[in-house]
């Protein structure tokens, strides 16, 4: 029963991970574009946590955290350059 | 591993996969900006916690010792997600909307959007 779900969790963040890319490629405005970036971020740390899951194994968690952490630090300095034209005044 | 814990599991990993889809979805299909802004910080993040709620029960029935890594992952992923939301807002004010079209803020000093930080804070 964990695999056929599992299975089913995995598709609904690959098919979430597609559409983000869909609305990158038409986002009409740079704001829209940071939002799919970050959605693809968290996306991608359930994504890695499912196959820590499928794996048995707990060495993906380290590797979650520290894609949201630099997807949190990315997120803030594509804001911070696009809303004073510096990261770090 | 028995059959409740199975079903917790699975459980969660169906609606926090529906969870997941439902906010890349409604990225896609809400009209504007501001809008779009409402359904992945929130659907993901509740959906990303549900993927942990399930890690975390599932290397309970497995392993019998309670593991916490979800428990940091999901705190971070809380903590931040309105920080970004917030941030994602003002990029949007500040490139798209001009500053008399924003109602006058109540303090004594403009926007922190449009204005620089004053040097030293009268109130307080």
């Amino acid at each position: 029963m964990i695999e056929y779900s599992l299975l089913f969790a995995a598709g609904c963040y690959g098919a979430a991970l597609l559409l983000d890319l869909w609305r990158i490629v038409v986002g009409p405005d740079a704001a829209d574009r940071i939002l799919a970036l970050d959605t693809m971020v968290i996306n991608v740390i359930a994504l890695l946590v499912l196959y820590g899951v499928w794996r048995g194994t707990a060495i993906y968690f380290e590797a979650a955290m520290l894609i949201a952490m630099v997807g949190f630090v990315s997120t803030v300095a594509y804001c911070r350059f696009l809303l004073r034209g510096d990261i770090i005044e | 591993m028995n059959f409740v814990a199975e079903f917790l599991v699975s459980a969660a990993l169906i609606v926090s996969g529906i969870f997941g889809f439902v906010g890349s979805y409604g990225l896609l299909k809400l009209k504007h900006t501001l809008q779009r802004l409402h359904a992945p910080t929130k659907a993901t993040t509740l959906g990303v916690g549900g993927v942990l709620i399930a890690s975390m029960i599932f290397f309970y029935a497995d392993t019998g010792h309670i593991s916490v890594h979800e428990l940091l992952i999901t705190l971070f992923l809380f903590l931040t997600a309105p920080i970004t939301a917030n941030f994602i807002a003002k990029t949007h004010l500040a490139r798209n909307l001009r500053r008399n079209e924003l109602p006058e803020s109540t303090g004594d000093f403009g926007w922190s959007v449009y204005d620089d930080p004053p040097e030293t804070r009268l109130d307080t």
